[in-house]
């Protein structure tokens, strides 16, 4: 296969990559100007025909959601640009974010004229420190140039973006979560219906979109749907449904590899190609034991499973919970599942934002249940109880309000299913693990 | 006297052409209040409340949500140094790395060094991964570390 040449990453050695004139050279903001003369409509429907499906973890296709936005509406319409990437694995829009602030910029000025939207709230992690020096200094150098504010490139259209900073909380990447947070409050998911698109920051509609999709929005804009559509997987004919897996995707991969790295491929590369061609191997000569396919969310692929495409189709096919943010993550064969599975579990029990009882209780409960079999207290029955609670929890039996409950039990349900006999072994042998800091009350 | 000086006052007033209402500067003005005086006190919280216009308890309720902000009993040291745990991290030495830092600078996760010169955290995924075990030492992140290059980030801290 020929070597694919990154797109949305194509500027990242460039000198200066990040500042305006170099993203000028380089033809930027002609996207902009090219949709700033189509119809708003006509924007949108060209990413809706492109088939583009967001980066966030989801997949919802890009256009159709911002169909659902109300026809006629006096305003304000919000985008909500979430950049709150805190999936275990996952630092993808990190990079688009450091590197190339412009390219996002310029995808934000475009999606706001097809939603018609003037006002854009950048929802950045805290802990992105140079992302937010970075995008606070493009944003600046665009309102000197004339690229926001009113009547951007001579076209009559205005568009203000703020950076709006977190607080160190995975449940704000949660669509209704961030809009909460947002508006001052404790990040607390809403009950959907209604969707932000009908209802969402100060209750006004709202569009919000990844970092990587709205990326994604300006090149399409450039380059044409038809480009778009050259890249990656069609849909699977024999699923009237599957709206296809179109375009490059960056993927991170680390763990157990030689060569961490953040790489854009045709979505639908395989696991075991990424570790291979790009990550340079599972290091120390090692095999792979588990591999994340995409954030901890989505559970884990065993070695026997490498070969699956990382579409938005392919890991759902061998039991994870889907593509998610294609974040890959590494475990060697001398790792024990429990040790991982641990971690997993006590991330979601740090961030569960505790508002359902089955996700608040069952998130510790897990923990507390692989604290046991770590302290060398576990007993077989324990991993049936694990299934047990895993299996009750999430939007997928109906009984939480956001998708945290979901990748909480994922990993849990995949790690017994597929990797039980490292969990038996462990429990009947005399192992110990202990973590080697004292843990405060959370 | 008031807890926040006329610059900080300004500075969250600054804030308010960016949104709709006051209640969505709850984040920024903590941030600003907490950046600068190393906690959000009792008093910090009226006094935002009074300049954004809300009950006390409802800025209360959003700082305590976010396990960021401190309160008057427990104030950041100069520096805050976050040491990712989670599992890319945690896979290459990160949380054996957290632990050696604990015993060198005799603190714990959350708690400050006696000097005051640090406050020590745990974080969740940095979102750094490729750099692990990696730190966060206030706004800049620090790859691929080991304890030998993780005190010397704190013994140069100022
Ligand atoms: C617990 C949880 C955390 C999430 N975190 C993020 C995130 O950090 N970034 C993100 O873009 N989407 C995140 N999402 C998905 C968003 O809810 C939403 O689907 C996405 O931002 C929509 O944008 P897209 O359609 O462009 O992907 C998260 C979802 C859940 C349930
Ligand atoms: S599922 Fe969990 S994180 Fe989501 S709203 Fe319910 S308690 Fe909060
Ligand atoms: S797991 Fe530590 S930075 Fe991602």
């Amino acid at each position: 296969m020929p070597k694919f040449e990154p797109v949305l990453l194509a500027r990242i050695h460039t000198p200066d990559s990040h500042k305006l004139e170099t993203y000028q050279r380089d033809g930027g903001y002609q996207g902009l100007r090219k949709a700033l003369d189509l119809a708003p409509a006509d924007v949108t429907n060209l990413v809706k025909d492109s088939g583009l499906r967001g980066r966030g973890g989801a997949g919802f296709p890009c256009g159709l959601k911002w169909t659902f936005l109300p026809k006629d509406h006096p305003g304000p319409i919000y985008l909500c640009i979430n950049a709150d990437e805190s999936e275990p694995g996952t630092f993808n829009n990190r990079y688009l974010m450091e590197m190339d602030p412009h390219q996002l910029i310029e995808g934000i000025a475009i999606a706001c004229h097809a939603i018609k939207s003037n006002k854009a709230y950048l929802y950045l992690r805290f802990e992105y420190g140079l992302s937010y020096r970075r995008l606070d200094a493009a944003i600046k150098e665009c309102y000197a140039a004339g690229l926001l504010g009113k009547n951007i490139l001579g076209k009559g259209f205005d568009l203000d973006i703020v950076l709006h900073r977190g607080a160190a909380a995975y449940i704000c990447g949660e669509e209704t979560g961030l809009i909460e947070s947002l508006e001052g409050k404790r990040a607390w998911p809403r009950i959907k219906p209604p969707f932000p698109a009908i209802e969402g920051l100060f209750r006004k509609p709202t569009i919000v979109n990844n970092v990587e999709t709205l990326c994604c929005v300006k090149q399409i804009i450039d380059r044409g749907k038809e480009w778009f559509q050259s890249i990656g997987v069609k849909p699977d004919p024999s699923n009237p449904r599957d709206a296809g897996s179109y375009g490059p995707k960056l993927y991170t991969v680390s763990g157990h590899v030689n060569k961490p790295c953040c790489v854009e491929l045709p979505l639908g590369v395989t696991a075991r190609e990424l570790i291979d061609e790009h990550a340079g191997g599972v290091w120390k000569g090692r095999k792979a034991k588990a591999v994340v396919p995409g954030g901890i969310s989505m559970g884990f692929l065993s070695d026997k499973e490498l070969d699956t495409p990382l579409d938005f189709n392919g890991p759902g096919k061998v039991g994870c919970l889907g593509l998610g943010t294609a974040a890959v993550v590494v475990v060697d064969d001398q790792t024990n599942m429990v040790d991982v599975l641990y971690n997993c579990a006590r991330f979601f029990s740090h961030e569960s934002c505790g508002q359902c009882t089955p996700c608040r209780e069952g998130t510790n409960w897990m923990t507390r249940i692989l604290e046991r079999i770590r302290s060398g207290q576990g007993s077989m029955r324990d991993l049936d109880l694990l299934t047990e609670v895993a299996s009750s929890m999430g939007i997928i039996p109906g009984t939480t309000i956001c998708g945290l409950s979901d990748g909480a039990a994922w990993p849990v349900k995949n790690a017994i299913q597929k990797f039980r006999g490292d969990f038996e072994e462990y429990i009947n042998s005399a192992r110990k693990s202990v973590t080697p800091y004292p843990v405060g009350a959370h | 006297m008031s807890a926040l000086t006329e610059e900080l006052r300004e500075k969250i007033r600054a804030e308010f052409p960016k949104y709709p209402n006051k209640r969505a500067v709850t984040l920024p003005a903590l941030h600003i209040v907490h950046d600068a005086l190393r906690c959000v006190s009792t008093e910090s919280i009226r006094e935002i409340a009074g300049l954004l216009e809300l009950h006390p308890s409802e800025v209360h309720d959003t700082m305590s949500f976010y396990n960021f902000f401190k309160d008057e009993h427990h104030p950041l040291g100069k520096h805050r140094v976050w040491f990712c745990r989670s599992i890319s991290c945690m896979l290459r030495g990160g949380e054996e790395l957290l632990g050696q830092v604990c015993e060198k600078y005799n603190v714990k996760p959350g708690e400050t060094s006696a000097d005051g010169k640090f406050t020590l955290e745990f974080a969740e995924c940095l979102g750094a991964c490729e750099g692990a075990p990696c730190a966060l030492v206030d706004e800049d992140c620090h790859m691929s570390l080991d304890v030998a290059s993780a005190s010397k980030l704190i013994d140069e801290l100022k």
